[in-house]
């Protein structure tokens, strides 16, 4: 389909396939001939997660034709991998946890915003995983979260309502009674860590910037008298709204612990001081020396059993260093790289450029705008991306961004910005081999997706719409390598067989559908090595230990250039960012926090035009009693929740289930404008665009509105 | 009447985590139009706040959910209001099935139980109601909301088989499900930690826009 009224405004024309693919080719030969091959940027998604004709096909395309801006982070944990970076050494590596199953090892299974039965749809597989465990372990398990969730319902011992975003706060004041009432574990801290006190400073770096020292607001090393700004459970009371005496019991109950787990959710990285929020929490195995050791976690999340397959983004000629273009943004930039891309530099916006063009201060420019997109298979070109009204608007304006291309199978809010739409098939329509998600738990499976239909209407599969660009561009043999679809698929299925022996012939598959193995590799737990034998398996940090005082961030600290209010530091801390708890600049107009989460009727924007699931979930914001009353609100109300960036209008449904001062509203409702006000309920129209201090990703749970009867 | 077998379900409140995937199961091999719904899951809680007065608060919130199809009554309401017999009792396995040919869509049957099984198709005219997957019992199957539950939350059998493979589960004299005297429901629960007797006030159904 072509674009035929304004951009955005969803007026559409149905063209030939011809014509499509050849608007397209048109349009990347333009704009990389007139702007250069760093203007053309791919938008991924979760939407489809085929092993063959996936986003790989595309990238690899565009790798044959000179390349695109590459991006880095994501809009799950990008926060989270630089925490993992900082103070383990490494991103990915340490974004993955112990196995659920390493639960049954431990006594008490801390999960600070974890939420295992919602994370995934219909609770995933580590959904199930956990209440296993749990019932037939009965190990104590405290959950901290604003809403009592579905991984609550009684699998709790204890639920801790929290302010969102505070977590740090809570964190530090159990920090301050371990170290006052000696119970962290010295040892283990002397010999696997840096910063923690005056026995572990990198050289040069005084006590007084110490963790200890920052804790107990005290530069004197030795003196455990506290300052007036101590991190006590009494200053984090009323910050994360916990009780003192809960902050102390939940002290005692971690040093009481034999094998305390301590599992860090990803979401509490994606507020205004995420990454601060996350190597905060990292901080509580780290003082009780409770990692490495059986039953216990480091903070990452579950690792999940899994099997390896073939991808096409994997393969040789199709991975980042086959992209011509070494310069990178955060995936959160894109829509400020469309505005004034130009004018993005490395050390105010993160970008990435090779060292040959760096400044003598490691600082430079992007140097161009973004002038195609390709989207496929995502919404968050607009639905799922932060400030949806800033997005619409600098999206709207087709002399910044001159061509956008959405591949997909529904239209959504984001294909209706696009000026050619490429239908694609759905999972039924295609033979593929789809592997599981990073939150599938301890049995790894994959799924072979048979063509119980063909595809419908004149919808294509991706690569088959790769290789019509292809050809146009002059570059089909390269990119088909003469091989046929057929041919590509049985080679992809083979690969995939060779590394999983075991996997059924593919005739078997395309009948048995599914093949799984319950912890193919055995149960993973985290920092195994390093425990048993730190000087043999160092940490990939500089030090080869835990960071807790980390020089690089006190580098960067230094040298990169932050608004007013971010924070990077040396030391993990509690940070009072914008749109928190405690921000003044928006806390009287907007005296409710809004959590964002992961609705059980789609996965993010996924599937939420079924009218069954609509009906099974009611997209509703949450509402505490006590703030309903003060609002004159009752269940079914209709109401308006707004802040400065937007407005949608939805029904309020009053629940104690979330804290007071707290409104919950789950993400991924497909926006409808009407008149500026939003009726779908897509919590985006309400978030900001504003990134993170580090990764310069999403801060996309810290949002404060106020809630009015519409 | 006596009946040869009966067949019932098995709830196991413990693991329930309100995905609804039984709901959205069922609709789906029976093709159900939005409204009607042969299973629900009710999310039942409650609990007070107290703002402590020092920027703190405190709680003794609770909440489980309940799912729950048709409970194929030893003495089913159901029947007994039907002006027309369209809804009976069938001799050999228990099940409470509606015949629709001779079906009035009266709705006195919805009107008598207690646990909104009877499902009205206004389109239709007639009554609709969980039919325990006969025909998939047929074939040695389990019912689509057993099959698909993906805690394995749900079963079904006869009820008598499940009383014995289940020793922790009771009769469901829980909030918000009315007391088994009225109909004697074939379903046996394993009561939630958080579980309230039926009749409880201290809660109330919080999803009726779902339910």
């Amino acid at each position: 389909m072509k674009r035929v009224g304004p951009r955005g405004s969803g007026q559409f024309e149905r063209i030939s396939w011809d014509e499509a693919l050849d608007t397209v080719a048109e349009q990347l030969k333009r704009i990389t001939s007139q702007y250069g091959n760093e203007a053309i940027y791919a938008l991924g998604g979760p939407g489809a997660m085929y092993s063959f004709s996936n986003r790989g096909c595309l990238n690899r395309l565009l790798n044959l034709s000179g390349g695109y801006l590459g991006d880095y982070g994501n809009f799950s944990f990008a926060q989270y991998i630089k925490a993992c970076k900082y103070t383990y050494g490494a991103e990915i590596d340490y974004l993955f946890g112990s196995s659920v199953a390493e639960m049954a090892n431990s006594d008490l299974v801390l999960m600070i915003g974890h939420n295992p039965s919602e994370l995934g749809m219909s609770g995933s597989g580590q959904g199930y995983d956990f209440v296993r465990q749990k019932q037939k372990n009965n190990f104590k398990t405290i959950i901290i979260d604003p809403r009592y969730t579905e991984s609550s319902l009684g699998k709790e011992d204890q639920w801790i309502p929290i302010h969102p975003g505070t977590d740090a706060a809570l964190v530090e004041a159990i920090a301050y009674v371990l170290i006052t009432e000696n119970r962290v574990n010295q040892a283990f801290l002397n010999e696997y860590c840096v910063g923690y006190d005056e026995n572990t400073m990198p050289d040069g770096v005084p006590y007084s910037e110490s963790y200890k020292a920052y804790i107990l607001d005290n530069p004197v090393a030795g003196d455990l008298t506290p300052g007036a700004n101590a991190k006590t459970p009494a200053w984090a009371a009323p910050i994360t709204g916990i009780p003192e005496s809960t902050i102390w019991d939940l002290a005692h109950d971690l040093a009481n612990a034999q094998a305390p787990f301590v599992q860090v959710a990803m979401s509490i990285g994606r507020h205004s001081a995420g990454e601060n929020n996350v190597r905060t929490a990292f901080m509580l195995p780290i003082l009780l020396g409770q990692l490495g050791l059986p039953g216990t976690n480091h903070g990452g999340i579950p690792m999940s059993a899994s099997m390896n397959v073939f991808s096409m983004e994997n393969h040789a000629e199709a991975g980042d260093d086959a992209n011509a273009v070494k310069k990178r943004i955060s995936f959160f930039k894109f829509i400020e790289a469309v505005e004034n891309g130009k004018d993005l530099t490395v050390l105010k916006d993160g970008v990435i450029l090779p060292d040959e063009e760096l400044d003598e201060n490691g600082d430079g420019k992007l140097g161009t705008d973004i002038k195609a997109i390709i989207a496929y298979a995502t919404n968050r070109l607009i639905n799922q991306n932060a400030d949806v009204n800033y997005s619409r608007q600098v999206l709207a304006d087709d002399s910044k961004c001159e061509f956008i291309v959405v591949i997909d199978n529904v239209m959504n809010a984001s294909a209706e910005f696009a000026d050619i739409i490429l239908p694609d098939v759905t999972y039924v329509e295609t033979e593929d081999l789809v592997n599981q998600g990073a939150v599938a738990g301890d049995t790894a499976t994959l799924v072979q997706m048979s063509t119980s239909v063909g595809p419908m209407f004149e919808s294509k599969p991706l690569y088959e719409m790769c290789v019509g660009i292809a050809k146009r561009l002059g570059i089909e043999a390269e990119f088909t390598k003469g091989k046929s679809h057929k041919q590509w698929l049985d080679e992809a299925y083979a690969a995939t067989q060779a590394m999983n022996p075991g996997l059924p012939d593919k005739d078997v598959m395309l009948k048995q559908g599914i093949y799984r193995k319950y912890l193919p590799n055995g149960a993973y737990l985290s920092n195994k090595a390093f425990r048993a034998d730190p000087v043999a398996n160092p940490l990939p940090t500089p030090s080869g230990k835990i960071e807790i005082y980390s020089e690089r961030l006190a580098y960067l600290a230094k040298h990169w250039e932050l608004p007013e209010g971010d924070v990077i530091s040396a030391l993990p801390k509690y940070v009072a960012a914008w749109d928190g708890f405690e921000d003044e600049a928006t806390r009287h107009d907007y005296p409710l926090q809004l959590g964002g989460y992961h609705t059980k009727g789609r996965v993010h924007s996924s599937y939420h035009n079924v009218p069954w699931l609509r009906e099974a979930v009611q997209d509703a914001v949450w509402m505490n009693p006590i703030d309903a009353d003060q609002r004159g609100l009752k269940t079914g109300d209709q109401v308006k929740v707004f802040n400065s960036r937007g407005t949608i209008e939805i029904p309020v449904k009053v629940t104690p289930r979330v804290m007071p001062g707290v409104a919950a509203l789950g993400e991924g409702a497909w926006l409808k404008m009407e008149n500026g006000i939003d009726k779908g309920g897509n919590i985006n129209v309400l978030t900001s665009h504003r990134p993170t201090p580090l990764s310069k990703g999403n801060g996309q749970h810290s949002i404060r509105v106020e809630i009015q009867r519409a | 009447m006596t009946n040869k077998i009966q067949y019932g379900f098995y709830f196991d409140a413990t693991r329930c985590t309100g995905c609804k995937t039984c709901q959205v199961s069922c609709k789906d091999r029976k093709d159900l139009p939005v409204g009607i719904n042969w299973r629900r899951v009710y999310e039942y809680a409650g609990g007070q706040w107290n703002q402590n007065g020092d920027g703190t608060v405190s709680q003794d919130v609770f909440a489980y959910y309940t799912s729950i199809g048709c409970n194929h009554c030893s003495e089913p309401a159901c029947t007994k209001a039907c002006p027309t017999g369209a809804m009976h009792k069938r001799r050999e396995d228990g099940l409470v099935l509606i015949d629709a040919e001779i079906c009035i869509g009266c709705g006195s049957c919805a009107r008598a139980c207690p646990y909104d099984a009877p499902q009205i198709d206004n389109d239709k005219g007639i009554m609709t109601k969980c039919d325990g997957c006969y025909e998939r019992l047929a074939e040695g199957l389990l019912p689509t909301c057993v099959e698909s539950c993906p805690q394995r939350a749900l079963d079904f059998g006869v009820i008598d088989e499940l009383r014995a493979k289940y020793p922790d589960a009771i009769e469901p004299n829980i909030a918000p499900l009315p007391s088994t005297e009225i109909t004697h429901p074939n379903l046996i629960i394993k009561p939630n930690r958080n579980a309230k007797p039926t009749g409880d006030k201290s809660g109330q159904i919080l999803n009726w826009a779902e339910v």
